[in-house]
């Protein structure tokens, strides 16, 4: 089933005249009510009229997540606040958070591409989702919330956690389709399997899972312990939310909604466009948004594009699943980590020297984080219960910054490298190249 | 009535506390008495050391983190119950104690090193009760 043929298989030129008319429309709109876009593009020597052809949009200034931080809260906002029905923001880790605003029309949009995504899992009205995902400020919760309820499934809004009622749920309400993040998901199959659950007695139709780095062999391990076909979803908070790009069946890249966000390859140092086929940065740009157009955003998501007859008759573009990331940002149990923020939470505490380390690792299919802290004469105390308090205090620090507890491991003096130049204080143990 | 201890961060880490002592060693440090405190990533050594300035700068010369506390040295038989009767005193008095370590010194005589939380209080409970404190002159010379 394709939810909307029209738009899902539409032929190149159809689609490039629909691009280039919406592109104009939406440089036009934010030039004329977003001063930030006013005046970049003021500066860059830019007027929307520039925009004839698509590969014009190559003339146009990135967004970045630091431009849309300037603007906090609604400054990219390009109607009246009044005509905003929603706000998301991202989970605001490198200091403010990232503001999304939408109108009646882009929840429609947002409803309307995870419907088609959802529709390529292969859910229909006779489905009932359960939705694991956090509903909250969050977008994965309420984005494929929006989708599901556009397609007309029976949506269990449960989201993240309660492990044991999740399996209860699953159990007795006969979920077909379910929502996770790829650790979580594998957490969820532990839980079934130690409270006696035979998930092949579940019947479920399709896993949907988003929001975290994967691997192949993640997805292999989700769909085997499911008994059921796992299809990627990908967004991002800045742009909507879940639902950019979605894979089909053939489980072979996502189809973007290129009539919705129109993607390009750059190369993260010299920025210029990449061919189909060549890994780079992605950069999406919203056709159609109202509340908050943003244009060529610089996802810093490593990619690449590929257009390709697909079997599923769609002749939207396929990126490949995420491979990488160009700056240092780590996704810990879905929850964005820079190590400067945890250097930040560090600062806040006297005598900790500024040397640390970041080990991620993911021992039962769940993240963990330990974070290695030299130990000093101000922080050392005789007394056990005072060693393992000021532990305690540095971990809450930590878990104020980044909104994520984590482990933190009181090492002797000097026993961290230092390095010259950029140190190396990430160590990701999980394996995302398989 | 108060002896100087050595507190030492060690790592839970295979090696640390050979190496710590090997700096015992090359400084000719003669370790009076030792405990060990383990936390699961981490432990506190503590050490009893004849001269526990010069010892802390040596460790510390090493990397090593060292804070200077005190503890209380009691004198007892060595013979079953003499533990108990010293605690009893503490516990009748409503002096809790973060860490005790004992040893047998010589034949027939113990040794058990106190750190209840409040020190003085502890002293003179001990005192007031007949109980054995020896200075830290007598805890080298052993």
């Amino acid at each position: 089933m394709i939810w909307n043929e029209e738009a899902e298989c539409m032929d190149q030129d159809k689609r490039e005249e629909l691009q280039i008319k919406r592109l104009q429309e939406v440089v036009k709109r934010a030039y004329e009510n977003v001063p930030h876009y006013k005046n970049r593009l003021d500066q860059s020597g830019v007027k929307p009229e520039d925009i004839k052809t698509l590969k014009d949009i190559e003339k146009l200034p990135f967004t970045t997540k630091d431009d849309l931080r300037e603007s906090y809260p609604f400054g990219m906002f390009a109607v009246p606040p009044r005509d905003i029905v929603e706000i998301h923001t991202s989970s605001g880790t490198t200091g403010k958070p990232v503001v999304s605003g939408y109108t009646r029309k882009d929840l429609d949009t947002w409803s309307e591409v995870m419907a088609r995504g959802l529709t390529m899992f292969g859910a229909d009205e006779d489905d009932i989702i359960q939705n694991t995902h956090g509903y909250g400020l969050f977008t994965g919760g309420f984005g494929v919330h929006y989708g599901a309820q556009k397609v007309g499934c029976t949506v269990i809004p449960i989201s993240t956690g309660q492990t044991k009622r999740q399996i209860e749920i699953m159990e007795d309400f006969k979920s077909s389709v379910v929502i996770v993040t790829p650790s979580y998901g594998l957490y969820l199959s532990e839980v079934a399997v130690e409270e006696g659950l035979d998930t092949k007695s579940l019947k479920l139709k399709a896993i949907g899972f988003g929001a975290e780095m994967w691997t192949e062999g993640m997805r292999q391990e989700l769909q085997n312990r499911f008994h059921a076909p796992a299809y990627n979803i990908y967004g991002l908070t800045e742009i909507m939310g879940p639902g950019i790009a979605l894979e089909c069946p053939e489980q072979d890249g996502l189809h973007i909604m290129e009539d919705h966000f129109y993607p390009e390859i750059i190369d993260p140092e010299t920025h210029e466009n990449l061919g189909e086929g060549e890994t780079g940065e992605l950069v999406l740009t919203n056709l159609t948004r109202q509340g908050m157009p943003i244009i060529r955003f610089r996802t810093k998501d490593l990619t690449a594009l590929r257009r390709k007859k697909c079997s599923c008759g769609r002749t939207l573009i396929k990126m490949d699943r995420i491979t990488g990331r160009t700056d240092d940002m780590l996704k810990v149990r879905g929850v964005a980590v820079f190590p400067s923020q945890v250097e930040k939470a560090l600062l806040k505490i006297d005598g900790i020297e500024p040397h640390y380390q970041i080990i991620v690792t993911r021992p039962q299919h769940l993240d963990e984080m330990e974070v290695r802290v030299e130990a000093s004469p101000e922080l050392f105390s005789d007394e056990v219960k005072e060693l393992v308090g000021t532990k305690k205090r540095i971990e809450n620090y930590i878990h104020d910054e980044l909104g994520l507890r984590v482990n933190v491991t009181l090492v002797e003096p000097k026993t961290i490298p230092r390095s010259e130049g950029k140190a190396v204080r990430v160590f990701d143990k999980r394996v995302f190249n398989n | 009535m108060k002896i100087k201890q050595l507190s030492i961060f060690l790592e839970n880490r295979k090696g640390r506390m050979r190496k710590a002592l090997d700096v015992l060693e090359k400084g000719g440090v003669s370790i009076r008495a030792l405990s060990l405190a383990d936390m699961s990533d981490f432990g506190i050594l503590r050490l009893i050391v004849p001269d526990p300035d010069r010892t802390k700068k040596l460790l510390e010369d090493n990397d090593f983190i060292v804070k200077i506390g005190e503890v209380i040295a009691v004198r007892m038989e060595d013979e079953p119950g003499s533990l108990g009767e010293i605690l009893g005193i503490l516990d009748d008095n409503d002096i809790n104690l973060s860490y005790l370590y004992a040893f047998v010194a010589k034949e027939d005589m113990a040794i058990v090193l106190l750190h209840p939380e409040n020190i003085d209080e502890g002293i003179k409970a001990l005192e007031i009760n007949g109980a054995d404190l020896i200075t830290a002159q007598e805890i080298y010379s052993l």
